[in-house]
């Protein structure tokens, strides 16, 4: 059997069809659009190649930068939201009432589409029928903002139901990453006198060390990427208040007929994804790899 | 049972009806999305089965009528065509100009399908994807039988893509309780209009419904503001490149835009909200006017999903002439709606012709009893009894002086889409009047 699995012809046909499909159905369509970049297409009629053109627009082109800087602010956003899922994750994993119930409960929204979600915060958004602003003219607030309408608001607005969204998810990888922690150290350290406190910042933390990189990872790329609830809550409006690089880039590609531009931003978006990955692991390498023993 | 096992139960009822919630109201999207070919039968002696995809707009929600009628003349085809099977995908207005696009970029679009007249169409036409389909418009079934001018939205370079189903003009419609409840008259001035809007929104009554979030809606405010101000010719100009935005009568008219906004004229935050959701601002009463295309007429007409008591309440304006204005108030904002295509590379395209040839005559027959909405062929209203908001709609449009396309419709995609921004803008005051004319001007220039 070793024999077998040694054999480098072996080895390529056991890789060969899933390398093929990987090839396929991602690598490709990357080169693709990077070289879509390249050319003035309107996705219909013929290319015009025209070289870095529509990247040298990309540089000057303020809408962009504008998106780019929404996406960055919700990456950052998410970001700082993980310390409130790592926060709640650490209060459910301990003994306390109810804590199989609450985990249910922040599971739930990540059950829904996205589309779903979307739907259910514009009627909580509604400006004047809204669950949200109806309660506010009941406590007495006159005038309450009409939320995805006004520019100064409406990004912390869907950033609301975008952390909702994702609350779940985050709270159920450090749930599990909590529960794999033996019990045995926790012990060890309360009969040294330790408090919980102590606990979670000395022993649990440091063992979640490389499960909080990943999510870190995830979620600040997830956010540079993110597009469908802003889509469907606000299409990226009003005036562009709530554009984020991805809306942009299917704004330009499908709405202006704009198929290059759009690809340029699609490639400029992968590569700011990409750096950031390498910039998260960078930050976050440790020298020493902590472990249970 | 242990309580636990109580709450777990609760909880996925719970999940259980919000994902259901979620789902609701899709039913009608046929699975058949990206399929743009056919299933050719393998069975050569028998009549070779057909199956032609068609994609529209008209959700049985929103659209009730028009649904009905599609659904009525498929039926009909597809009884005295035993052969063929004809599978719709329904989308709504937004999602489907969007789907369209995708599709028509990995060239997979449906055998049938809808589009919009003139700039729209344009890229499609240019990219070779639709087919041309004079032969039918000249026809047997269709000869003489459009309204003259409507074709022509369709024709580039002589050749005709597209053939249209509707014909629209843009009354604004109000609701005749609310109004007589602050004793207020239909205007035809705009002065009277804006004393309108005042007294309104002095009692808590949002003036005018509007749904900014699509933008085209804003639009039509724009187009007749400018329409009276500055005159039919001047803004037709403007968008062809051969006149300018610069104009004094244009900026103007994006000045009493913002007038209208300061006044509170609009509902509250227009511009987050869909063309549905403030149009429900219209039908709950809460607004007293709306501006909108006869394509609304099945709402205050036929519906049988809307009351009858909100239905007579209804009544229509012709928007107001402009004092000092250069506008005609029979001129109107509108034209030839949605209209239906064959796709070139239709695998079933001779049968996709005879269908739609079909179906084109045959919502003209049928669309103004059935649905209500005035299609681009000729009507003979002497047959049926019709409801009188349409009789009156109807006559407008024959003593009309000028039709002029939507903008957005008129211009090429990616000017379209600054026009459109821009209206955004300007309703929520992010830019002046003047940038509002140098973004357009920038973009007609620019010309794709």
């Amino acid at each position: 059997m070793e024999k077998v699995m040694s054999n480098k012809l072996v080895i390529a046909l056991y890789v060969l069809p899933s390398l093929l499909l990987i090839m396929g159905i991602i690598y490709m369509p990357i080169v693709l659009t990077g070289y879509y970049g390249l050319n003035e297409w309107n996705g219909i009629g013929k290319m015009t190649f025209i070289g870095l053109e529509n990247y040298k627009h990309l540089i000057q082109d303020s809408t962009f930068w504008s998106s780019a800087f929404h996406s960055f602010e919700l990456a950052l956003f998410s970001g700082i939201s993980l310390i409130g899922y790592l926060l709640i994750a650490l209060v459910l994993s301990g003994k306390i009432k109810g804590a199989n119930l609450l985990r249910k409960i922040y599971l739930i929204p990540m059950l829904l589409s996205s589309v779903a979600i979307a739907q259910l915060w514009m009627k909580i958004y509604h400006p004047t029928n809204g669950v949200l602003n109806t309660l506010l003219m009941s406590l007495g607030v006159d005038n309450p903002p009409a939320w995805l309408a006004e520019p100064s608001i409406v990004l912390l607005a869907l950033f609301v139901p975008i952390i909702w969204q994702y609350a779940g998810f985050y709270i159920l990888i450090y749930y599990a990453a909590l529960k794999n922690i033996p019990e045995s150290l926790m012990e060890a350290a309360r009969i040294d006198g330790a408090n919980p406190w102590q606990i979670a910042t000395r022993i649990k933390l440091p063992l979640m060390s490389e499960v909080i990189k990943v999510t870190i990872v995830l979620s600040v790329v997830g956010s540079l990427k993110y597009f469908d609830l802003i889509y469907v809550m606000t299409d990226g409006g009003p005036n562009g208040a709530s554009e984020v690089m991805a809306s942009y880039m299917y704004h330009k590609a499908f709405r202006s007929f704009d198929f290059g531009y759009g690809s340029a931003i699609g490639f400029f978006l992968l590569l700011v994804c990409l750096v950031a990955t390498y910039l998260i692991r960078k930050a976050t390498a440790s020298k020493e790899t902590i472990q249970y023993s | 049972m242990s309580k636990n096992k109580v709450t777990q139960g609760l909880l996925l009822t719970l999940v259980l009806m919000l994902v259901l919630a979620g789902c609701g109201g899709k039913n009608n999207n046929a699975t058949n999305a990206a399929n743009g070919g056919n299933t050719p039968a393998t069975d050569a002696t028998a009549e070779q089965k057909v199956t032609i995809n068609m994609m529209h707009l008209w959700p049985a929600g929103v659209s009730a009528q028009q649904n009905k009628l599609v659904n009525q003349i498929i039926d009909q085809y597809q009884t005295d065509h035993p052969n063929v099977t004809i599978k719709e995908e329904v989308l709504d207005n937004e999602q489907y100009k969007n789907k369209l696009k995708v599709l028509s970029a990995s060239n997979e679009l449906p055998d049938v399908g809808i589009t919009w007249a003139a700039g729209f169409m344009e890229p499609y036409v240019k990219g070779g994807l639709f087919a041309p389909i004079d032969d039918i418009k000249d026809g047997a079934l269709l000869k003489d039988k459009f309204v003259a001018g409507t074709t022509e939205a369709y024709a580039i370079d002589g050749k005709t893509y597209a053939l249209p189903i509707e014909l629209n003009i843009s009354p604004i419609y109000y609701n005749k309780a609310i109004f007589e409840k602050y004793n207020l008259q239909a205007p035809t001035t705009y002065t009277e209009f804006k004393e309108v809007v005042k007294t309104l929104s002095e009692n808590g009554i949002a003036p005018i419904a509007l749904g900014n979030k699509d933008r085209w809606t804003g639009s039509l405010w724009y187009m007749y503001l400018a329409d009276r101000i500055a005159g039919n010719d001047t803004l037709k100009n403007a968008i062809a490149g051969s006149g300018t935005f610069d104009d004094p009568g244009l900026v103007q008219a994006a000045t009493e835009i913002q007038t209208l906004v300061e006044m509170n004229g609009f509902n509250k935050g227009f511009n987050g909200l869909s063309n549905d959701e403030g149009k429900a601002e219209f039908m709950n009463e809460k607004a007293g006017m709306y501006l909108m295309g006869t394509w609304e007429l099945p709402n205050f007409t036929t519906n049988p999903d809307i009351p009858q008591e909100f239905k007579d309440k209804v009544g229509f304006f012709k928007f107001p002439t402009v004092e000092n204005g250069k506008g005609n108030i029979n001129s109107w904002v509108g034209g030839p709606g949605v209209g239906l295509f064959v796709a070139e590379n239709s695998k079933v395209k001779e049968e996709a012709k005879a269908f739609m040839e079909y179906f084109v005559s045959k919502w003209g027959e049928d669309s103004v009893t059935t649905a209500g909405v005035i299609p681009a062929t000729k009507v003979d209203t002497t047959k049926t009894e019709l409801p009188q908001l349409y009789v009156d709609l109807l006559n407008e449009l024959n003593n009309a002086s000028s039709i002029t396309l939507f903008a957005d419709v008129q211009m090429k995609p990616s000017a379209a889409q600054v026009h459109l921004d821009m209206i955004q803008a300007l309703f929520g005051k992010a830019v002046t009047p003047e940038q509002f004319a140098t973004k357009h001007k920038e973009a007609i220039e620019k010309g794709n």
